[in-house]
């Protein structure tokens, strides 16, 4: 078992967390406390059959740096679970991605691929991080980037790294300078946080004394949808995280709930009380161009869009129970999509449209479940038993969820195929409502 | 028609509370006289004391001055706000009809109060399948409300899901405090 602790100390507050800060302080909130940034720790809990081993030897220089850039490189990829980490005992000299490398020592070593690299101070006080990638195997270099940046960019250009080597090993894109969306939970105290993909440099979009539910990413990453109860009620706003401003997206008569952004960000699907029941609506990110989209007598909530931005997945409880249902984007004749068990809710599409998550409940446990939907076969990914809100990875490999672990709300992410598992908790309080956020371009 | 007799009857049992209270002072203070008699040999009831007694007051005009007064006493059914259901139920069981029907009547008379619904539910399940079963709790003691009199613009039906329990707890009895529609007046929400 591999455990992730913090490592990164902020000494100074970044521009864009004090404007955050700021915005959220004239928003709520009396009484708002730094010291409530605390961040996630990663637990891994499971792993990949094949693994890569893999040696990221410590970059000449890093100290200087700050946190250790190899040590977030490795940890980065050990965590998706395809990768193992050597241990790197000190070289003399040093090798970096400008010396030879000696293929066959690398080999004894049992290392497939390897990571060399450097960190040099500029005179203008700003850092140059170089990297070049191996593979072992073949004997033959994979490519490397020269980064210039300053220190407080220093995990962020430890994540590209690890993309960079993740995609160039596995074919797939990297996920890990993504971000995530969630809610903690201390006291009678809420925070929207948005966080690095491994839970690293909390900053606080929002806080406030009432519940905040179901975050979404608007697919540029800019915004965030979500549910606040500031007014006594479910209200949805939309969120720019840039500036911190929020204006009211859906605020009609009764409740106002369960935003999805179209993958073309110009719409919101939401589920609305204003006509009675729960019914969902289409409406603009600002409010405008209300129109209908179901008419039930059930509860229709939990509206998302396919990534083809044709259909509508929602959970409807028509059939007398609740269940997945799909329909047409701009409305029609809903088809049921899942048939087993009495409770199937929450669905979320791959990022492929090949595959749904959603949340199912058996003998009273509430576990994430997978649809194929072109072979129909479903799969129980998880043995714990309070699930929910289920968000893919934008490379669709992780399925990053909440749960409930000795009574307390943490984050837990799943691999596709249910081996690869992580935990990240907070030091206190519950953790709920994660939304993983999309590729940052 | 029943909504009146429930007030009267209301009105009726606040005045009997307010003379019980008087009522045990008095006969605690007469049988501990008859203790005394007893050991001294006379005959019981013979001789009364005649100690001075605290005069209870009732004051009936007090609503009259202030007519939501009534909302916040908690010896007058308006005062209770909360509806309990059973596990995934929405039906209002028939205990709770004295009480939405003393707040029907209340809200026909008077036009211009507006009440907040807001239906609950336990911890169990989708936080917004579950919004929709509170607003189903909560549009169902709406439409009871307006079938007794009240006007539709009056009242306002939402849902805080399972985000707002009365007690915290994941076992039945705390589950069964939080499934619950609860009503607010004006300035109150």
């Amino acid at each position: 078992m591999f455990r992730f602790k913090k490592i990164r100390r902020i000494q100074h507050l970044p521009a864009r967390l004090s404007l955050l800060l700021g915005a959220a302080l004239l928003l709520c909130l009396p009484a708002f406390m730094p010291a409530a940034r605390a961040q996630l720790s990663i637990e891994i809990t499971g792993a990949g059959a094949q693994r890569i081993p893999i040696a990221v030897v410590p970059f000449a220089g890093e100290a200087s740096l700050g946190p250790a850039i190899s040590a977030i490189v490795r940890a980065d990829l050990e965590r998706s679970g395809l990768f193992r980490g050597l241990e790197v005992p000190p070289l003399v000299p040093h090798p970096t991605e400008a010396t030879p490398v000696n293929y066959s020592a690398w080999r004894a070593r049992l290392a497939d691929a390897l990571v060399l690299g450097s960190v040099a101070t500029r005179p203008d006080g700003r850092y140059e991080v170089r990297f070049r990638l191996f593979d072992t195997v073949k004997q033959e270099p994979l490519g490397g980037i020269a980064y210039t940046l300053s220190r407080e960019q220093a995990r962020a250009t430890a994540h590209r790294i690890a993309d960079f080597v993740y995609e160039k090993l596995t074919g797939e894109r990297g996920v890990f300078s993504t971000r995530i969306a969630y809610v903690v939970k201390r006291g009678e105290r809420y925070e929207l946080q948005i966080a690095d993909a491994d839970g690293a440099g909390p900053e606080t979009a929002l806080a406030s004394f009432e519940p905040i539910i179901s975050p979404a990413w608007s697919p540029d990453g800019r915004r965030l949808a979500y549910v606040s109860f500031e007014n006594k009620k479910p209200v949805v706003y939309v969120h720019s995280l840039t500036d911190g401003k929020r204006h009211v997206a859906a605020n009609f008569k009764g409740s106002n709930s369960a935003p999805a952004w179209s993958p073309d960000g110009k719409r919101l699907a939401v589920s609305l009380s204003r006509e009675g029941g729960s019914q969902i609506f289409l409406v603009n990110p600002d409010g405008s161009g209300l129109q209908r989209l179901t008419s039930s007598s059930a509860i229709d909530t939990e509206p998302r869009y396919s990534p083809d931005g044709k259909w509508i997945y929602f959970t409807s409880d028509r059939g007398g129970t609740p269940q997945i249902y799909r329909m047409g984007a701009s409305g029609g004749i809903p088809q049921r999509v899942t048939f087993e068990g009495s409770y199937n809710v929450s669905p979320r599409l791959s990022p492929d449209g090949r595959t749904l998550a959603y949340i199912a409940r058996n003998a009273g446990r509430f576990q994430v479940a997978l649809l194929d939907l072109e072979n129909r076969q479903m799969q129980i990914v998880t043995d714990s038993d309070r699930d929910e809100s289920p968000s893919f990875a934008p490379n669709g490999r992780m399925i990053l969820h909440a749960t409930v672990i000795g009574g307390r709300g943490v984050l837990s992410a799943v691999s596709a195929d249910g081996r690869v598992k992580q935990r990240l908790s907070a030091t206190t309080g519950d953790v709920r409502e994660p939304a993983w956020g999309p590729f940052i371009e | 028609m029943r909504a009146r007799m429930i007030a009267v009857l209301t009105a009726a049992g606040l005045a009997a509370l307010l003379a019980g209270c008087a009522t045990t002072t008095d006969s605690e203070a007469q049988s501990s006289a008859g203790v005394e008699d007893r050991s001294a040999g006379t005959k019981p009831g013979a001789a009364k004391p005649v100690d001075p007694k605290p005069v209870a007051s009732v004051d009936l005009t007090a609503s009259r001055k202030d007519p939501a007064a009534a909302l916040k006493d908690p010896k007058s059914i308006l005062s209770q706000r909360s509806i309990y259901y059973d596990y995934d139920k929405f039906d209002v069981k028939d205990e709770y009809r004295p009480l939405i029907e003393a707040h029907a009547k209340y809200l026909r008379e008077h036009p211009e109060t507006k009440i907040l619904i807001q239906g609950n539910t336990d911890e169990r399940g989708s936080r917004e399948y579950n919004v929709g079963l509170g607003q189903r709790r909560s549009d169902g003691v709406k439409s009871i409300l307006v079938l007794l009199g009240a006007r539709e613009s009056q009242i306002e039906s939402v849902s805080l899901g399972e985000e707002k329990p009365q007690v915290e707890g994941s076992n039945e009895e705390a589950w069964s405090r939080n499934r619950r529609s609860d009503i607010l007046y004006s300035g109150e929400f």
